[in-house]
Parts: structure tokens; sequence; C-alpha cells
């Protein structure tokens, strides 16, 4: 049985659609394996590497995996965790002995002093469980409060192409704007800085037209017209 | 206005509404019509009107009914008040009961529920205007829904019914042919497999009728299918236009 592709790179496909047929070809992310071929299972865009046939979603929620960087906002606090809402339908738990460093006495400590109820944090996802229990730690360079500035939710699926390529685009969006950015795998993404509102802006066209090419270039102009 | 029992519901080969036995009513389909839904669609067939709207994965309460091995996949068809002839009581009924049970039955047999432990997929379906076949617009709302919401599912799902009136074997019952007609029988399959997820029978047919039935409500649901594909696509379309 000879393999064969049937779709092509960056191609809009449906659940349900062939993309290959045969065994040469892998299935990848947003795609299942019926007999010989390969079908996608979301409303997305072909994204082949090699052997290997990718669809990526162009929408749905953020399903958190293991080293993403992720922000959150404390919802609760217990005696020794925080529950934090990332954006997800599964809430983060962050042990105390993954967020401070010093010795807590807990029996006489408030950990609210540390995070408390609505402040906002940039945390690591260390681990998640098979049934999605999610761990998340503040024992990361990267990992901080984040005080004052907004948020912007964009789709979780469309984060990467808000980066670009090795940070391309969000690179001249903070540079554009002088805003300081923080982008979150879950799709939240915060921002301060004196022109927030045109940063925004910039952000959630790169979210509307991110399954379209030449994005970065009016982007760019985007934000020279201001 | 509700006009009483014709005589005969097929004249010469032509139906009520001007259609011959094996023609289909217009269909319409789009997605993304609600802006606050996670994803939604609209599907219409001729007079009926569906309109659905999916919420989630999202967390699943109360508490107990969550599964540590998949999604829960939640139903809930409505007919609105003004929907019909007469005005629909609001509320649940036994029939809207019956319509949610079957609607997440079927779509359960397409989404990747396993994908998502312990969380709930939300789906309404409001049914604005009936003229019959309404659970299979539902139901093809509801799936255009999914996808736009962007979960893993095996297939879509499309859905006709056919039915027998005056003796005649016919696709897509309407209108009075529900009222007055001998079968009304609601098929649903996923199109590339073609397993069936629904399958409701209203009256009596012979072996033959019913093979003869299926075979024609098949036709309908690849056409339902067809409109679903385009509905799908036109709304990223600007890609194919940039190379």
């Amino acid at each position: 049985m000879e393999s064969k592709l049937l779709v092509k790179d960056k191609q809009i496909v449906i659940p349900g659609e062939d993309l290959a047929v045969g065994y040469d070809f892998l299935p990848g992310r947003g795609t299942f394996r019926t007999g010989e071929s390969i079908r996608s299972k979301v409303l997305g865009q072909v994204r082949l590497k090699e052997k290997l046939v990718n669809v990526i979603s162009l929408s749905g929620v953020y399903i958190p995996k293991p080293g993403d960087g992720v922000i959150g906002v404390v919802d609760d606090v217990q005696t020794t965790f925080w529950v934090i809402n990332i954006n997800s339908p599964y809430k983060g738990i962050l042990l105390l002995s993954e967020a401070v460093k010093e010795f807590v006495e807990v029996s006489k400590t408030d950990i609210a002093r540390y995070f408390d109820i609505g402040e906002l944090i940039y945390t690591k996802v260390i681990n998640v469980t098979k049934s999605k229990i999610v761990t998340l730690s503040m024992m990361d360079p990267r990992a901080k409060k984040l005080r004052g500035g907004r948020i912007v939710t964009i789709i979780p699926s469309r984060v990467p192409r808000l980066i670009g390529k090795k940070g391309s685009m969000i690179e001249m969006i903070k540079e554009k704007t002088g805003c300081q950015i923080v982008v979150g795998q879950n799709g939240v993404v915060w921002l301060k800085g004196e022109r927030e509102d045109l940063a925004t802006k910039a952000i959630l066209e790169v979210e509307k037209e991110s399954y379209t090419s030449g994005l970065t270039e009016r982007i760019a102009r985007l934000l020279e017209e201001g | 206005m509700k006009a009483g029992a014709p005589e005969k519901l097929i004249i010469d080969g032509k139906r009520l509404d001007g259609r011959g036995i094996e023609e289909m009513r217009e269909i319409e389909a789009r997605i993304g019509v609600l802006k606050r839904a996670d994803g939604s669609a609209f599907f219409r067939f001729g007079n009926t009107r569906a309109l659905a709207a999916v919420y989630g994965p999202r967390q699943l309460h109360p508490k107990y009914l969550q599964d540590p091995k998949k999604a829960l996949i939640r139903c809930k068809y409505n007919m609105a008040p003004f929907s019909s002839y007469e005005r629909i009581r609001p509320g649940v009924s036994r029939r809207s009961i019956e319509i949610s049970k079957i609607l997440t039955e079927a779509l359960s047999q397409v989404v990747f529920v396993e994908e998502f432990p312990r969380a709930a997929i939300d789906v309404f379906v409001e049914i604005i205007q009936a003229d019959a076949s309404t659970r299979c617009a539902a139901l093809n709302a509801a799936a255009l829904a999914l996808a736009d919401a962007g979960i893993p599912m095996k297939d879509l799902v499309s859905s006709c019914a056919a039915g027998k009136v005056d003796g005649e074997i016919i696709l897509d019952v309407a209108g009075l042919e529900d009222n007055y007609g001998e079968v009304d029988m609601p098929v649903a399959m996923t199109p590339r497999d073609e397993n069936i997820v629904l399958l409701q029978i209203d009256g009596i047919l012979t072996k033959e009728e019913f093979e003869k039935a299926l075979d024609l409500a098949r036709k309908g649901c690849k056409k339902v299918y067809e409109a679903q594909k385009a509905a799908l696509k036109e709304k990223y379309i600007e890609v194919d236009e940039d190379e």
C-alpha cells in the first residue's frame, strides 16, 4: 500500500477529515489514526513536519502540560497551599514548599501574606496527572508576582503565533510600544506600560489573524500608525 | 396558520410544499453566531431553525458527577415559546428531556471525551422555529458548535429525517407531513464511516420500506454534511486568498 498525503501545509481542515493514508506518515498533535488513514480531530490548520502530520486547533481551552509558563489568579488560600485559576478547566495547586524558600511555621502563619486572593502570578506547571491534577511552582527564575498593568486573554492555541519565531512578534510589540509584556501559555497576557492600549490592539489583532500569512508586516504597520 | 388534515399529501409526485419525494428543504449552516459562547452554530432546514451554543470543556459541578476518566457531555434541548403554531409552555417537558438525552448520547459517540477528565462540555440547543425534524436540526447545529469550540471529535454528526406519507417513502419530513403522515424516522450518522448514532421510528414500516427509508436518510445526511463542511471552512476562508 502506497502512502499518500491528502492535504497541503497550512490548509484548514475539519474534524474527521482525511489527512493522509498509509503508514509512512505519523499522526501528530490534533490527529488520530483509524486503520490506514490519519484524520483530523479538530477544526484547525495543517502543519507538516517531515513525516509528522499535525493540526493546530483554531480554538479551544488550555490544557496544562508540564513545563508551561502560565499566568494565574489566586482563587483560594488554604493552610499549606494556594488554588490558582489558570484559565483552564483545571485549577492549579501551588504548594507552600514550591512557593516560598524560607521556613514557614504553618500553625502560626497566614500564608496569604505571600500570595493573597485575587493576586496575579506568573508560574510554572511542574506536574500534571492523568486525571489532570495540576501542580505549580514558583521555583523558577521567571516566576514572579505581577503587580499593576492589565490582562488580555486570547485563544491558547494561538499563543505560539503571538510569540512568533524565536519571540520575534512579541519582541516587536514590546519594542514599539515600550510595554512590559508577559505571555502565559494558557492564553493570558499581562502588560504594563504607557501605551497599553496600542499593545492590546496589536495582541488582539494577532489573535484574530493568527492563521494568515504575512502577519508580522501587518502588525508592524499597525504599530507604526499607532 | 394551522390547517386541517389535507386529503392527500402527495399530488402528482409533488409534496405540499412543491418538493419531489426525494428532495430536501433548503439548508443553511453558519458557525460562530454567538459571541460569548466558546462555540456556536445556526442550522436551518426550510422553516426549522436551531441555534446551538457550546461551553467548555469546563469545571464540572456538582462534583459527584465528575468522572476521573472522561468528560461529561450535557446537552439541553429547548423549544422557544414562540417556535410553533401553539405556544410552547416554557420549561422542561417529557419531550425535551427525551431529545436532550438522545442528543447527548449521539454526541458522546464522536467526542474524544477521555481527553478532558473530570470536565463538562455543555451544549445548549434552542429551537427558534419548529417545522418538523427539530431534533435533526438540533444535532446538526450542535455538531457544528462543538467543532467551532475546538473540541476534538472523531467526525461530525449529520442528521436528516426520512418518512412515509401516502404510502411513499420520502426524504426530510416537513410540516403537515409530520402531523398527518404515516412514519417519521430521524437518522443521524457520522458522515465518513456512516456509523449510525441516532435512529428513531414513529410509525410502522415493513423491512423493505425501512431499508429504503434508511438509504434515503443516508443520502440526506451526505447533503447535510456538505453544508456543514462549507460552514466550517467559510469562517477561515482568507487563508486560501493569501496563497
